[in-house]
């Protein structure tokens, strides 16, 4: 039997790498990749609690956790595309039109 | 066994993670992707949630990722000299002692509470997937409707973003 332990400390791991992510890199679709890893870490934290409780309420919680991704995903993209075709930036740094 | 399978999904794609995040090319940055998030999949089933496996497989690998992947090549990005920020070893340095404090804590907390229903016996003569669709429509119905909401406006938005503006205003009539 693998103790919670493990799961916890993969899914940490996995949660700095994304955040890691996040903050270093430049291309903003790495940039929303970096994010799903992160999303990732914390679906892998739900659901071994959900095991190990026995209880359902992690499964589902994960469940609206990845249909919330594929929302967020979307958004993210139709976003990168307007910025691009506006000839504004390639990279995250370079958006600043919105910092005051 | 159970610790093999364990060992090699999570070395995978903890590996798979950290190569999304070095990766010069983005296109390389999505196919890493795709790795962590099929071997994320088989910490699922370890977990015994085989429905969260094919959910995991059929929206992210199947939808998210291949969107992804569309938008990647619909701009047509070019892989830059300096993929990194220039700061990115003061960050590197302080999410490591970051990380390190987090896993401390982790590690040494108690872990317990109240088992819930769902007890792998029970789970095993309803079967999972009927498991999760009874509580999904029972307990989870007002949160179920919800995302439903969240969904459609998450299409109108991203339509109304990504349509083309409208050229009405450049025809001279």
């Amino acid at each position: 039997m693998i103790p919670l332990e493990a799961y916890v400390a993969v899914s940490a791991i996995l949660f700095m790498t994304g955040l890691v992510g996040v903050l270093v890199r430049r291309n903003f679709i790495v940039v929303l990749m970096c994010v799903e890893i992160m999303l990732n870490a914390a679906n892998i934290n739900l659901v071994a609690f959900s095991h190990y409780l026995e209880s359902m309420a992690g499964q589902m919680a994960a469940l609206f956790n990845i249909a919330i991704a594929a929302g967020e995903a979307a958004i993210g993209l139709a976003i990168i595309i307007v910025v691009f075709r506006g000839k504004i930036a390639t990279n995250v740094d370079e958006i600043n039109i919105l910092k005051w | 066994m159970m610790w093999l399978l364990f060992a090699y999904f999570s070395t995978i794609s903890i590996v798979a993670g950290v190569m999304t995040v070095a990766f010069r090319n983005p296109v390389h940055c999505g196919l890493a992707l795709l790795t962590l998030l099929l071997h994320v999949a088989g910490l699922f089933v370890l977990l015994n949630s085989e429905f969260l496996f094919a959910v995991q497989i059929i929206v992210y690998a199947g939808a998210i990722l291949v969107l992804y992947l569309f938008v990647l090549m619909l701009l047509n990005l070019k892989t830059e000299e300096q993929h990194l920020h220039r700061k990115y070893a003061l960050v590197l340095f302080a999410s490591v002692g970051i990380f390190c404090e987090l896993l401390f804590l982790l590690l040494q907390s108690p872990y317990g509470g109240v088992k819930g229903t769902a007890s792998p016996q029970v789970l095993l003569e309803t079967g999972p997937s009927q498991a999760i669709g009874i509580t999904m429509f029972s307990d989870y119905l007002l949160l179920f409707e919800i995302v439903g909401v969240f969904l459609l406006g998450a299409i109108i938005g991203a339509i109304v973003l990504a349509k083309t503006p409208s050229t009405i205003e450049e025809k001279p009539e």
